[in-house]
């Protein structure tokens, strides 16, 4: 199963190329859900790439485990959310050493939020790579309140803080790893769109 | 002092009013009767003594009303002044720029006195002297981007240049035509533009990415941009668009030349010394219509511009719900007569 398919937006939105092996490099690779698929692909192209790899897996709900347990990386490891290992992800990224690969796979919002850790821990940027596999749900800032709202799929949406209703823009911002919600009602209170599934 | 400074609000009960001569001064940003994105940069020349280009940073009646509105957002909001840890530097570079130019600018107004180190500054409009140590930011009551622009009409953004690329790594923003610093900041020129319509396939930021990457010391350059707002507001963000949005729609043909403005962005360019990072002001200017048309010239211009603006523009200025209260409006001050070129007033 290749990488989700994204319809062209505009130049914030970021785009994911999908994993290319780096051979038997330092790794630390991080994936949640459908994004063990990405990780047994690329295993199945180049075995080599698990000899040094860190692998964290986030199944949320997924029965991957035992598959990519199987593919025989230096460390495996399985949490419950990607709250429950970013410590443990931090350390992997601070212990890391030059010519280290941060392999990202899954949701938007893990990859968006793992990028700007990786990238605020001083990861150089060609040293990150990402395929978005799964749900397409997205990681929203309300710009109102500042409250991140994750796993939203629908154009508008309630923010989980304020309650504003919210209409899903596709500007993007790395550093917060989350796209930007803006009330859809600020003019006309009350008056709102039909609610539609977000597309990829 | 020559000064004379506006009691006014920009907010609640917008009593911002421009005198006569500032409607005179205004920086009236269509040379032509039609109008496209360009990358319209030119140098930032002293223009003529009066106009708003005299000066390499304008203060006018408005200065310490403008300040006060400042104040203001940021008590409610502080996250609207923001500078990422590596770009300390460059805010003592843009404060040295301002304060040295404003001091030579308006010796009435502004004094700096330096001694090696030891900078002693004296900004009489807001009643403020400060002696500090340059360089030290243990000696000023906050940082020093900060501390120069809670005196400096505008927002401004410090851009830092890596990788062939200007990030927008600090920036003081709380006049802002609804983009949001804190969910741009760290964004590289062609992320924190990524809204604009057609632009981008016009090739307009490339080419302006280009050329500001070499931009030089001492060789400011500027542009002017423009939108449209209902009421005097500065602070329109997208922080507070569900609380400014109801006015936009407040628009009746009966009030619409006193509420509906024409705002410009006077945008300028500067490489500084120590950081090399790119200094970006982005002074606001605020026009009402009726003020507006009684220079003839440009009541009969706007209308042409705005009659024929494309949908997709005027939708991402956020003014094509009021466009036809608009243009009706102004269609009562366009004779048909041909218009001058240039931006200027005719006598």
């Amino acid at each position: 199963m290749p990488g989700t398919e994204f319809s062209p937006s505009i130049a914030s939105r970021p785009v994911y190329a999908g994993l290319v092996a780096q051979g038997a490099m330092p790794a630390i690779m991080l994936a949640d859900a459908e994004g063990a698929g990405a990780l047994i692909d690329l295993a199945a192209r180049d075995p080599a790439v698990m000899e040094r790899a860190h692998v964290i897996f986030i199944p949320a709900g997924t029965p991957h485990g035992a598959r990519l347990r199987a593919l025989g990386a230096r460390i495996y490891h399985e949490s419950p959310s990607y709250a429950a290992c970013l410590e443990r992800f931090r350390k992997a990224l601070a212990d890391a050493h030059m010519g280290t690969t941060l392999y990202l796979a899954g949701t938007e919002g893990l990859i968006g939020q793992a990028t700007a850790e990786a990238l605020a821990a001083g990861l150089p940027a060609g040293a990150i790579q990402s395929e978005h596999r799964g749900s397409i749900a997205r990681r929203m800032q309300c710009v109102h309140c500042k409250g991140i709202t994750e796993g939203v799929t629908t154009d508008p949406f309630t923010c989980s803080h304020c309650g504003l209703t919210l209409f899903v823009r596709d500007h993007y911002s790395r550093r917060l790893g989350a796209f930007q919600g803006v009330c859809v009602d600020a003019e006309t209170p009350g008056v709102l769109p039909p609610v539609q599934e977000i597309r990829p | 002092m020559t000064m004379r400074f506006n009691d006014e609000t920009f907010r609640d009960d917008y009593t911002f009013h421009n005198s006569p001569a500032a409607i005179r001064r205004f920086p009236f940003p269509f040379d032509q009767d039609s109008y496209m994105y360009s990358v319209n940069i030119e140098p930032h020349r002293r223009g003529a003594a009066g106009s708003v280009f005299q000066h390499r940073f304008d203060v006018d009646e408005h200065y310490v009303a403008e300040m006060r509105d400042r104040e203001i957002t940021l008590r409610d909001d502080p996250l609207r002044c923001q500078s990422l840890p590596h770009m300390e530097l460059a805010g003592w570079d843009f404060l040295e720029l301002v304060m040295v130019s404003k001091a030579e600018d308006y010796p009435e107004l502004f004094e700096l006195h330096r001694d090696g180190d030891r900078w002693h500054w004296i900004n009489r409009p807001l009643g403020i002297e400060q002696r500090f140590i340059f360089l030290d930011a243990t000696s000023l009551p906050c940082g020093p981007m900060e501390y120069i622009t809670r005196q400096t009409q505008g927002d401004h953004a410090l851009l830092d240049q890596r990788e062939g690329n200007l990030w927008m790594d600090a920036g003081m923003v709380t006049s802002q035509a609804d983009w949001s610093l804190d969910f741009d900041i760290g964004m590289n020129f062609f992320e924190w533009h990524a809204p604009v319509p057609k632009a981008h396939e016009l090739g307009v930021f490339q080419r302006a990415l280009k050329f500001l990457l070499s931009l030089q010391q001492g060789a400011p350059v500027r542009r002017l941009n423009w939108t449209m707002t209902v009421n005097p507001r500065l602070d329109t963000s997208p922080e507070n668009y569900h609380k400014w949005g109801p006015e936009k729609r407040t628009l009746t043909a009966g009030n619409v030349g006193a509420k509906q403005y024409l705002r410009v962005e006077l945008q300028t360019l500067w490489r500084m010394p120590r950081s090399n990072a790119v200094a970006f002001p982005i002074r606001c200017y605020l026009l009402a219509l009726e003020d507006l048309v009684t220079v003839p010239k440009w009541g009969r211009r706007l209308h042409r511009v705005l009659r024929d603006l494309p949908d997709e523009l005027a939708e991402y200025k956020g003014f094509a719900v009021n466009r036809p209260l608009i243009v009706d409006y102004l269609s009562r001050f366009d004779d048909c007569a041909p218009t001058s070129a240039g931006i200027f007033p005719d006598d």
